[in-house]
């Protein structure tokens, strides 16, 4: 009855009168963000990330993670309504839930997209707080050649499951562990790539990089393409509520998406992206009532699975957070930096030596969902006001939160240029095609890479077979070169790319 | 020799300069031996990685055929030049006239990158956020910002 223990701990910790104020908030803004296109969940966690030195721990990792799964619900709802994915995630969505709303029933859709998401979102939250001491108690046992070995296979899932051009993915990730080297060395205190510049000796600020990469190369990327002529079907949202063959329809690919989700956000690079797209393929390979909605023209299960599956995939992505430290996502890296600056170091050990923090922060998760459920549903017509204000408006305000933010990261405007510098790489990459966001893992990776690496070679006296020879490590480094070679073999190269093309 | 695909032409390019570029600069520091790793031993082998990595790719963009030869496209000068500058503006601005003067700057410049540009847009839009951020970031979060120009707080 451990379980039932640590989660009234949790609930105890959610239900203070502060961290369900920051719950909320978290999941209001989340809702906002992913109701405006062209902000999303890792350039909002980067802009509050300084904001979070006033706040303590708790609360703040309640409000962030509320931004990340409140993001999937208002990602949906731009995705039904206006054909337009707030967030990636939800692109799948667009499909069904588009077609859903031009018939008039976009009620419907967002109904089921809102309560599959929150049937995903508790059970996702049992299973965080089932699998998460498990994993800790595995992760206890490793050694500093396993975590590196570890590390490996969280890049590689990373790019392998959920990105376009392996190689190029691969690229990013070594050149972010690259920018990761920029820093003083932690054994021989050596100031390494610093070009004689006092600031650089602690290292790039990660917020830097994603600000500059996701924030403002990405309004530089929306800026250069034509403004989009946008058509809303607010009118049509009455009768909220679906009809009782929706929910018979719906309820068993709420089920199956939430199951899918919640195993592929446990892997690497999982999530909630690979998860929506993974659950609508599974709708469409399974067999509905006779005489439905085709598939592509408003079919309900297209938008109730991969609902349930982003959610699920959106809490369950926290396991391997939480439990071995290590980032799966861009979203859950920046976690990671979250809990650094509040003097966490992310690990196995997070759950020992901040107990009310990790059980609060996964009951506060079930509470979120239960506000946001309510926070959509009802007050729909709010978020549908929103979708009208223009561009124009809204980029100068995501310049203002992303300068202020660098600003105060250090009290320094030497972030600032930095974030300014990153700017033109990020839309350097959006010119070349390449994913930042794996560019991002390795660089929060890099330091403890490093480490780790260094370590396990000092303890093997500089035997490279230690990785080979250790049990854990070696079928970890399978596990990763098993990824790699399967994606290669043609027919999957096939339709790997097939699926990422869906996706542009 | 024909480019079969621009956006990988440049950004191999990119991968292997850079790491060369960081593998060259990791020979300044003491490399070790494996059994005593120094601080150049990750970033060397991992700037040659990436510079092998980055040759494959720029190898594959000038020998595998694509569709439509992944063009890059025009460069959309307005928006970078405007939103980088604004923001280095910005930086070297706020210490100096305080958040009351660069915020407005910064808020007017960015918004000439947008394609519709009017001025009562971005007054108002400054104001908002200027107010705006006084009271979340400053009232609200307290966190250091310096409010005034310097030759009036002295």
């Amino acid at each position: 009855m451990d379980l039932l223990n640590n989660l009234s701990l949790g609930f105890g910790v959610a239900f203070t009168l502060t961290n369900l104020l920051y719950a909320f908030g978290g999941a209001v803004l989340g809702t906002l963000i992913g109701v405006l296109p062209g902000l999303g969940p890792v350039a909002t966690i980067a802009m509050l990330l300084p904001s979070i030195y006033a706040l303590d721990a708790t609360p703040a990792l309640i409000m962030l993670a509320g931004i990340y799964y409140g993001s999937q619900y208002g990602g949906s709802t731009t995705a039904i309504l206006i054909n337009v994915p707030g967030e990636s995630a939800s692109v799948v969505t667009a499909i069904d839930g588009y077609q859903m709303a031009r018939k008039g029933r976009a009620g419907a859709a967002l109904a089921a997209a809102g309560l599959g998401s929150f049937f995903a979102g508790c059970v996702g939250t049992i299973v965080i707080a089932a699998f998460a001491p498990p994993l800790t108690e595995v992760a206890f046992k490793f050694g500093p050649a396993e975590y590196f070995s570890l590390m490996v296979l969280g890049l590689i899932g990373a790019v392998v499951l959920a990105s376009g051009s392996l190689i190029k993915a691969i690229c990013m990730i070594l050149l972010g562990l690259l920018l990761g080297q920029i820093n003083t060395d932690v054994i021989s205190g050596v100031p390494r790539f610093s070009m004689d510049i006092p600031e650089l000796t602690d290292g790039i600020g990660f917020v830097a990089i994603a600000m500059g990469v996701f924030g403002f190369g990405e309004i530089i990327a929306n800026l250069s393409r034509p403004a989009e002529t946008r058509e809303v079907f607010t009118k049509h949202v009455s009768g909220l509520w679906p009809t009782k063959q929706d929910f018979k329809d719906a309820a068993p690919a709420v089920l199956r998406g939430t199951a899918l989700g919640s195993v592929l956000g446990i892997l690497p690079g999982g999530g909630a992206l690979l998860s929506s797209f993974a659950a609508y393929t599974l709708e469409k390979k399974t067999r509905g009532r006779r005489g439905e909605v085709p598939f592509g023209q408003g079919n309900i299960r297209g938008v109730a699975g991969p609902e349930a599956a982003n959610n699920a995939g959106a809490q369950t992505s926290f396991i391997p957070m939480l439990t071995l430290g290590i980032p799966p996502n861009a979203v859950m890296a920046l976690m990671v930096g979250a809990m650094t600056i509040k003097g966490i170091q992310p690990g196995p050990q997070v759950m020992t030596s901040n107990p009310e923090l990790f059980w609060g922060l996964i009951a506060s998760m079930w509470v979120g969902n239960a506000m946001l459920v309510i926070l959509n549903l009802p007050l729909i017509g709010i978020w549908i006001k929103l979708l009208t204000v223009p561009y124009r408006f809204l980029f100068p305000a995501i310049v203002t939160f992303c300068c202020i933010g660098s600003y105060t990261l250090n009290n320094n405007n030497f972030d600032v240029f930095m974030t300014a510098i990153f700017a033109v790489i990020g839309y350097l990459f959006y010119k070349l095609g390449c994913e930042p966001a794996p560019l991002l893992l390795g660089f929060i990776l890099g330091p403890m890479m490093e480490e780790n690496l260094r370590r396990a070679l000092l303890l093997s006296r500089g035997d490279w077979t230690t990785f080979g020879t250790r049990p854990l490590s070696a079928s970890l480094l399978a596990a990763a070169a098993l990824m790699v070679i399967v994606v290669m073999l043609p027919s999957i190269k096939a339709k790997r790319e097939v699926a990422f093309q869906e996706e542009d | 020799m024909k480019i079969k695909s621009q956006k990988n032409f440049w950004s191999g390019l990119m991968f292997l300069v850079v790491g060369l570029g960081f593998a060259w600069g990791a020979t300044e520091y003491s490399f070790g031996s494996s059994a005593r790793p120094g601080p150049a031993y990750f970033p060397f082998g991992l700037g040659l990685l990436l510079a092998i990595m980055g040759a494959l790719v720029w190898f594959a963009s000038i020998t595998v055929e694509t569709e439509d030869g992944d063009r890059i496209g025009s460069i959309a000068w307005r928006p970078l030049i405007i939103i980088t500058s604004s923001v280095v503006m910005f930086g070297v601005t706020l210490p100096r006239l305080g958040m009351i003067i660069s915020l407005p700057l910064l808020i007017c410049v960015a918004a000439l990158a947008g394609d519709e540009f009017h001025w009562k847009d971005a007054l108002l839009n400054a104001v908002i956020l200027t107010v705006g951020s006084w009271l979340i970031f400053i009232k609200g979060l307290s966190l250091v910002i310096p409010l005034w120009p310097t030759f009036i707080t002295g």
